[in-house]
């Protein structure tokens, strides 16, 4: 193996896509943490006092806190169920292939990820109406039965290069088949898990349209939809449009600063996969 | 044996039968709908055979929304693939803080599409025309998201800046599977980069540039939460998205039915459009 040396032409040329990509979240940050004076003053400038209270009146005008519960609840609730439930299915399905039940059930599953949502949109917030569904419940059901399409692929393909002779040893020693996903396959999903648990969690948080149709009260709207909803009231005071922004979205960034490695790599992996 | 049966059907029955409920029978209620005139609250309606498929090819407003979707579409899916190849192939060479730099561009993508766009939607307004203005340029001076014939770029460029987050990471996937031996001996063979780059690096990536290609065609089909935070579909219609069509006109224009066949042909262009693309990418993976 050569080593080859640094390559500063390169170095300085990413660097300088990279400042693309950060100069939106600059602004946001900087807005965010300003007055209407210092506005006026220049709009790029560092903030020269911190305005926190932009982040205080933010939280009070769209009540963040419950916004927040919200967001964090669908999320944490459906990425559980998710993991546990769809890989379920998958297990059951990718062990029956042979079967015409469930290879028709593999493809019928998979063939959903090229139905555009649209073509479903105004039909299910009728269904979802009369079943008084139109909650947040509603949402985390509906998160989790659409997650189906992708993850069954996904986890199929994943569960068919797991060989047969651990279940099969576990069979003799007769486990139930409960027993054998729970104990020996679930545990083997690790990494493939670490994906649709990713993927799933970033779909979910930052979903703007089944929230925008399906939640009618106010109470139970999401982080993304309190912004859509606030931003006719946050008119020209963009200083605390920012402010709420910016708490909307720090959430994940913050666990994205803690956990970036773990999940560009468990993103990495589902695409080799 | 049998009761192992049993146990593979109670795993996934329930799964069908809550699939079936809220995905496969909204779908055929709106393929049902398509055929009739219903608004979406009155409580009876009427069959009208074909009529709002027949009305659809001749609405200006669908046409427009399909025009500026397709535009749209190419645009971003091009822009994507070549600058997030670009900076895939600048993160897997001898870089420095290689990592740091990979977390910068993947930032994006764990951001609120949503909130992105109102942020753009401040700097369009009251940052680039600063910018412009400071260049002399008139047209630059002005916020392009207001001008009919420019707010779709503005568009493109948001959806650009977010959706090459993703993509860099599976071209950076790609790449790490390609054996570092066939660089090796290229290098001993005297081959240039740009050789390097057609003969290797491309062909072998052939599987990632399919799977981009198809995600991000098929992500800005669907665009929806951009337009929102950007136009909200104007100046005019002149972004109205097919998306936002169907909603607005679904749920807001008392066009239930008509937006349903909308939607349903909506349907048969994304199926048809991802299939010709798989067709077309995985033969040329084969010719390769």
């Amino acid at each position: 193996m050569m080593r080859k040396p640094t390559n500063w032409l390169l170095t300085v040329l990413i660097a300088l896509g990279s400042l693309l990509i950060l100069f939106p979240l600059y602004m946001t940050i900087s807005i965010a943490l300003k007055n209407s004076e210092e506005m006026a003053a220049s709009i790029f400038a560092l903030p020269t006092g911190l305005h926190f209270e932009n982040f205080t009146r933010a939280i009070e005008a769209t009540n963040f806190f419950n916004a927040f519960k919200n967001s964090a609840m669908v999320t944490a609730i459906s990425v559980v169920v998710i993991l546990l439930t769809n890989s379920l299915v998958a297990y059951a399905i990718a062990r029956n292939m042979n079967m015409k039940f469930f290879k028709g059930l593999y493809f019928y599953f998979i063939s959903a990820m090229f139905i555009p949502f649209q073509i479903i949109m105004l039909p299910v917030v009728k269904v979802t109406t009369d079943l008084h569904m139109n909650n947040v419940a509603g949402l985390i059901i509906l998160y989790i039965v659409y997650g189906l399409a992708f993850n069954v692929f996904v986890y199929v393909g994943y569960i068919r290069s797991i060989p047969y002779e651990l279940e099969e040893a576990a069979n003799v020693d007769g486990a139930s088949v409960w027993g054998t996903y729970w104990k020996i396959i679930f545990p083997l999903l690790a990494p493939i898990n670490a994906t649709i648990g990713i993927l799933s969690c970033l779909s979910s948080w930052n979903d703007f349209m089944l929230p925008l149709i399906l939640l009618g009260d106010q109470n139970s709207y999401t982080l993304p939809l309190v912004q859509y909803v606030f931003q006719g009231q946050f008119g020209t005071d963009f200083n605390l449009a920012f402010a709420s922004y910016l708490l909307a979205l720090s959430p994940m960034v913050v666990v994205y600063l803690f956990a970036q490695k773990w999940i560009i790599n468990g993103i990495t992996q589902g695409a080799i996969k | 044996m049998a009761k192992r049966r049993t146990a593979f059907y109670l795993m996934t029955i329930p799964a069908l039968l809550l699939f079936f409920a809220f995905h496969t029978y909204p779908a055929l209620q709106g393929i049902f709908y398509s055929f009739t005139n219903w608004d979406g609250f009155s409580s009876s309606y009427d069959f009208v055979g074909f009529k709002n498929f027949v009305n659809i090819f001749q609405d200006d407003n669908v046409i427009n929304s399909y025009m500026f979707t397709f535009k749209y579409s190419i645009v971003v899916t091009i822009f994507i693939n070549i600058l997030s190849l670009m900076i895939a192939l600048g993160l897997n060479s001898k870089i420095k803080f290689k990592n740091f730099f990979r977390g910068v561009y993947f930032l994006p993508n764990i951001l609120s599409v949503l909130i992105v766009g109102f942020i753009f939607n401040y700097l369009f307004s009251n940052v680039f025309t600063v910018w412009g203005a400071k260049l002399g340029s008139e047209f630059l001076s002005q916020n392009i998201l207001g001008n009919a014939n420019w707010a779709w770029v503005g568009i493109v460029i948001v959806a650009v800046w977010q959706g090459i987050a993703f993509n860099t990471i599976l071209y950076l996937a790609g790449l790490q599977t390609i054996p570092q031996d066939l660089y090796e001996a290229s290098s001993l063979d005297g081959a240039s980069r740009w050789r390097e780059f057609w003969s290797i690096t491309f062909p072998l990536l052939a599987p990632s540039f399919t799977i981009n290609m198809v995600l991000a065609m098929k992500g800005a089909l669907m665009v929806f939460d951009q337009v929102v935070a950007l136009t909200g579909g104007g100046p005019g219609r002149s972004t109205q998205s097919i998306a936002l069509l169907i909603y607005t006109g679904g749920f807001q224009g008392g066009e239930f039915a008509y937006q349903s066949a909308n939607a349903v042909i909506y349907f048969i262009v994304i199926v048809v459009i991802s299939v010709l693309q798989l067709k077309f990418l995985q033969k040329r993976e084969m010719d390769l």
